[in-house]
């Protein structure tokens, strides 16, 4: 439809007018072990630039201000040689996959999150004062993601774990649909502490296709709300451990009474086989 | 629409589109006119989710002083002035031309082979025999037929007061080729960054999409594209931009302008919820989604799908049933946001009262004054 | 076992021939064969035979001949013997009906029908043996345009101001494609390693991860792969790597996941995939952080972060329909290579429904493919990997005659350490010690030997591919890519040779 002989050709929506570290500097105040980053107006990558060169620097606490959308926070941090693993304290609202592949790295988000925090991190702690997007946790296999109110769709869908290594997602309000999808291991809590009485969560499709790890699950579900692969048990010692310690740690970071919190019923979520498709096959 | 395009079989009708976007809508339910920048501040903050091959805005309440005349917003590609005169023939035999002149730019932004845009603003001219066909139908035919068959003329937007910006580029740029910050006021704004999988080089190809004063920014794709279209055809809608943006755009027109039906409902056939859980409804609710259903099959949008749909009075948000497109909205004070990302929200209005994601298949509906956008929120996380 | 089946395959024994040694009974994986002391004879169980050859081509005396076994219902050709047996199948287990390998059906094979050229008179051939054919490939994103600072004053200080992609090299056009371990044994895993770093080439660890104690010896060899399930991928996998493909799709079943079973989860592929031992690995159909091309371009930017943007990063998707327009928003979306598996992919274990009706033919996609991103004008911003049904030197040929960069192949691979396509990939009870965990079969395969017989195969496709080079007269390989000047199309209708951008023969 066009009949001039102009090709448009491929823009880079990333990496177009990407500026140097070096014409960032303004945006970094260093001061000892501790940086401070102002993220306005930063694309993703120079964000994360200033981040790993910051890191490099021997820097360990950083915070960062003015932060809007600006994806992938932590994720360019796989520094293996780092003495110590940092720790990042950002606001208002980091952009979709905070976290991702995080390599032990403490953020702390003072706001909300996006979709995908957490997205296979191998390890570390995501501390969200206030809500998540979709798929939180995806594919995580290890460290500790603790979020003040709601999640969105598919929270925690195929976490998994691997001996010692056991991640965990604890989330103070409720979840949307598909929660704990594909889940194959780890420990997940749902508190509902933003559910008035009686008020059942709201997901549907919870722990559909789930073959491993376990949910424990505060406040009421209906059993249709469930996914044909998880079965409902009751705690036990072991479990009330557990949880004890998750809830104390969560209400800690967000100022809240573990003993209240544990009065309530909780009701742990397992998946009924390891193996949930192995029957469907004709050899 | 009402054209009917002939191909030789289903073999040659053209490909649709595939492509994915960045969505960005804002209204004042007390109708208070603001200017262009959140908008485009909000798109830019988003703009890793478009690639630069399409952008557009919608605006509503523009055009104060003509309020009363359909607005039409026509580009003429690569300039073509034979074009223009074949269309102003065409204008002139049926409407009274109230008032047209070309749209202004910023001669400073170059942009990828900008058409010539122009707007009217006309009155229908109706002859003996049309006078029993309703204002709004008049027009939409005389519109399908200038992009159907004027070679090179093509109509962006045929509303009243409003009006459809758009082109090949990156959202911002598009709004300062047309200087939208500055020279125009809205109390309802969407815009659309686009991610095409292919060039056509064409400003028409962008969205919003846009017929009468409704128009739909989308995201997503649409596998059940061939089905809905070919119900579509039934009720004499023939898309011609092969996209799934059209599709929806028409299939609102149909359910919404034609038959009348409340979004709330039409949210049902789009993004029905899933039978188990109709199983466990209220028997009335029960009977309610069976039926549309069972009705409206054909026009289930699977897939994933975001949109934003616009008219006079209303603005709503609706993603799909298993909700694989993001959608968020906000609201301060008398303004209702609705984004892909919170984000973009954020970022133009840092203080928010209330900020949420509705469930998948469940309207956000932001109206006039009234406060039907907070009815989602209850539903919502 | 079935109980109305007809056997597949039927084995006579020679008796003449058979010494009693019993090796039969060992290699068989099915348990076909066993002796009786008493008349001292061997029997046996022949509807367990999978027709792998295996204990033919190891009996000493050649006693042994395996055949498709000759009964036949009546010949009817809608209702044939495999819609049959799988109906028996299916109304006795309500089960999906599994596969292994390629789709084996008689779909048109397309480079069977491509010819290629040689130069007689006007220009002359090259002679490989004695003149350079070379064959370097350089698989990544390419620069519109190259900014140099050139002193003329002083040439030798010439410097390149333009930032460059990250370029992965290799020595010739074919990399072996992903095989995880876990789908197949860890010899044969290994082997491949072993075989692509001896010949300066790639392979794919498929979704399995990489083990920790190959990482530092084959990282650099290795394309690692971040699929759906996400097993094993950490950062630290990720770094290892020289190249990063995110899996969309497999040929041999677009659109649809996988499910290592968990008898297949031993120890040592528990601690690669970081999951536990014996529960299944399911990959999910979709990424669920990709429902869209701009999610797509999400994870390819969180790779590239991860990783520094040090490494290219490959998308596969399986061919189908809107492959070309899929193929231009996976560039667009910011993907250093895409790779596209076609129709006959094959594959561990798949839905014969699926493997045998979804997708298209490699050769249109790729065509199709090359041509939509030419005329986009972003060709150059990627590198095009084919994959699916790549048999011979020639069909690498054809493939990068119709716009290919390199081939991927993994079928041609596994026939060259001992498989013989008998499908069964998914009981896990490969007699050729590929496609198994049992440490019984997988011993068979030696790596040391293994890859030395897959480098061999790179070999004699290199050298056959540098005699056709020569033979038109072209003596790098960048110049035939894309270059269907050299292909002519044969018993094509029309719109096949519109779509491969190819002429008839003749024309
Ligand atoms: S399955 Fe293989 S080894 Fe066993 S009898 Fe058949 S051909 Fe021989
Ligand atoms: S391997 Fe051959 S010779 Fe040995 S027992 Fe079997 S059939 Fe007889």
């Amino acid at each position: 439809m066009n009949n001039l002989n102009v090709k448009f050709g491929l823009r880079n929506m990333f990496l177009d007018g990407v500026r140097p570290v070096s014409e960032l500097v303004q945006h970094v105040n260093t001061n000892g072990s501790n940086a401070y980053i102002d993220a306005l107006g930063l694309k993703h990558k120079e964000l994360n630039d200033l981040l790993r060169e910051t890191a490099l620097k021997g820097v360990t606490s950083i915070t960062v201000q003015n932060v809007f959308g600006q994806r992938y926070i932590g994720t360019r941090l796989y520094l293996p040689n780092l003495a110590k693993k940092m720790e990042i304290k950002i606001a208002p609202n980091p952009g979709n996959d905070l976290g991702a592949f995080l390599n032990g790295h403490r953020l702390i988000v003072y706001g909300n999150a996006q979709d995908g925090a957490g997205n296979t991190m191998d390890d570390g702690e995501i501390i969200i004062h206030g809500r998540a997007g979709d798929i939180v946790a995806m594919s995580m296999r290890g460290g500790k993601i603790f979020i003040r109110d709601n999640v969105g769709y598919r929270a925690a869908i195929h976490m998994k774990e691997y001996t010692g290594k056991v991640p965990a997602l604890v989330i103070g309000g409720t979840a949307q649909d598909f929660f704990g999808e594909y889940m194959a291991g780890g420990r997940v809590i749902l508190l509902g502490l933003n559910l008035s009485k009686n008020e059942r969560h709201k997901a549907h499709y919870i722990g559909t296709g789930m073959h491993g790890g376990v949910i424990y699950l505060r406040g009421r579900v209906e059993e249709y709300q469930l996914g044909k692969e998880v079965g409902i048990r009751a705690l036990d010692s072991h479990d009330w451990e557990i949880v004890g310690q998750y809830v104390s740690e969560f209400s800690s970071h967000f100022g809240f009474d573990p003993a209240e919190i544990l009065q309530e019923k909780f009701q742990k979520l397992l998946p009924v086989s390891t193996r949930p498709y192995g029957k469907i096959y004709a050899y | 629409m009402l054209m009917k395009k002939n191909y030789r079989s289903e073999r040659h009708v053209p490909a649709k589109d595939i492509e994915a976007c960045g969505l960005f809508g804002v209204m004042n339910i007390r109708g208070q006119k603001f200017g262009a920048l959140m908008a485009i501040e909000a798109i830019k903050n988003i703009k890793v989710r478009g690639n630069g091959l399409g952008g557009g805005f919608a605006v509503y309440g523009l055009y104060p002083d003509y309020k009363d005349y359909y607005a039409l917003h026509i580009m003429f590609q690569n300039k073509d002035i034979k074009a223009k005169e074949k269309t102003e023939d065409f204008l002139g035999e049926h409407f009274e031309i109230i008032f047209d002149e070309e749209i202004p730019t910023n001669p400073q932004v170059s942009l990828f082979c900008p058409p010539l845009v122009r707007r009217y603003f006309v009155a229908p001219k109706k002859g003996e025999a049309e006078q029993a066909i309703p204002d709004d139908e008049y027009v939409t035919s005389r519109v399908m037929y200038i992009n159907t068959n004027i070679e090179d003329a093509y109509v962006f937007s045929s509303g009243k007061d409003m009006g459809v910006f758009k082109g090949v580029g990156f959202p911002e740029e598009i709004a300062a080729y047309f200087m939208l910050d500055g020279l125009y006021e809205g109390y309802i704004w969407t815009v659309h960054s686009r991610f095409p999988t292919n060039t056509p080089g064409w400003w028409g190809g962008a969205h919003p999409f846009s017929i009468l004063d409704w128009t739909v920014v989308h995201n997503g794709e649409i596998s059940s594209y061939g089905t809905n279209r070919r119900f579509l055809e039934m009720y004499d809608y023939y898309c011609t931009l092969h996209t799934d943006t059209e599709v929806m755009a028409y299939a609102v027109d149909l359910l919404m302008r034609r038959q009348g039906l409340p979004i709330e409902i039409v949210a049902k056939i789009f993004a029905p919820s899933m039978w188990d859980i109709i199983e466990h409804l209220p028997e009335k609710e029960k009977k309610l989604y069976t039926t549309l259903r069972m009705v409206y099959a054909p026009l289930l949008m699977n897939g994933p799908f975001t949109v934003i749909v616009a008219h006079h009075h209303e603005m709503f948000g609706l993603t799909d049933r298993i909700r694989l497109r993001p959608i968020t909205a906000g609201a301060k004070d008398d303004l209702v946001f609705l984004s892909s990302e919170e984000a973009a929200i954020r970022y133009v209005c840092p203080d928010l009262d209330l900020v949420w994601t509705p469930q998948g298949g469940e309207p956000v509906v932001v109206r006039l004054n009234s406060e039907d956008h907070l009815k989602s929120l209850n539903k919502s996380i | 076992m079935y109980s109305y089946l007809l056997p597949e395959f039927a084995i006579e024994r020679n008796e003449e021939r058979c010494i009693r040694c019993r090796v039969c009974e060992r290699q068989c994986a099915t348990d076909v064969h066993y002796y009786d002391a008493e008349p001292d004879k061997m029997f046996f169980h022949e509807e367990a035979c999978v027709g792998c050859q295996r204990c033919a081509v190891f009996c000493p005396t050649n006693a042994l001949f395996i055949r498709p076994h000759p009964a036949e219902y009546r010949p009817n050709s809608s209702w044939n013997r495999e819609k049959l047996q799988d109906l028996k199948k299916q109304a006795e287990t309500g089960g999906v009906i599994l596969t292994g390998s390629g789709n084996d059906k008689p779909y048109r094979i397309y480079w069977d029908h491509l010819v290629l050229n040689a130069s007689q008179v006007t220009n002359p051939s090259i002679d490989p043996l004695r003149e350079p054919m070379e064959l370097k490939t350089f698989l990544g994103r390419k620069p519109n345009t190259l900014e140099i600072e050139f002193n003329e004053l002083n040439g030798s200080e010439v410097k390149i101001k333009s930032e460059l992609y990250p370029n992965v090299s290799i020595t010739t056009p074919i990399v072996f494609s992903a095989m995880s371990y876990g789908a197949i044994s860890y010899q044969a895993y290994k082997s491949l390693a072993m075989a692509a770093k001896k010949f300066g080439t790639l392979f794919n660890t498929g979704e399995g991860g990489l083990p920790l104690n190959m990482r530092k010896e084959y990282g650099s060899s290795a394309i690692v792969q971040c699929a759906s399930g996400r097993f094993g991928v950490d950062p630290e996998y990720l770094n290892a790597a020289c190249a990063i493909e995110i899996k969309i799709g497999q040929g041999a079943k677009p659109g649809i996941g996988g499910h290592l079973p968990g008898e297949k989860v031993s120890e040592n592929i528990a601690v690669t995939r970081m999951i536990p031992q014996g529960t299944d690995a399911l990959s999910p159909a979709p990424q669920h952080d990709i429902y869209s091309i701009e999610d797509l371009s999400m994870l390819i930017y969180a790779l590239k972060e991860a990783t520094n943007y040090e490494k290219p990063v490959s998308v596969k998707i399986a061919a189908v329909h809107n492959v070309a327009a899929i193929a231009s928003g996976i560039v667009r979306a910011g993907a250093d290579i895409v790779a596209i598996d076609g129709l006959r992919g094959g594959t561990g274990a798949a839905p014969k429904a699926i493997r045998d009706n979804v997708g298209i033919p490699l050769e249109l996609a790729l065509a199709a493919v090359d041509k939509r991103l030419r005329e986009e004008g972003i060709r150059n911003k990627c590198s095009i990997l084919a994959a699916g049904g790549i048999r011979c030197s020639a069909d690498v040929m054809k493939a990068i005659a119709l716009g290919a960069d390199a081939v991927y192949i993994g079928t041609a691979a596994l026939v060259a350490m001992g498989c013989t396509l008998c499908q069964k990939c998914y009981t896990g009870k490969c007699t050729w010690g590929i496609c198994t965990q049992d440490p019984y079969l997988s011993k068979r395969l030696n790596p040391e030997i293994t890859s030395q017989r897959l480098a061999n195969l790179l070999r004699g496709w290199s050298h056959e591919i540098k005699e056709m080079l020569g033979g038109m007269g072209i003596n790098a390989i960048e110049s035939l890519r894309g270059n269907r000047e050299h292909l002519r199309g044969v018993e094509l209708a029309e719109w096949e040779l519109d779509v491969l951008g190819v002429k008839g023969a003749g024309e």
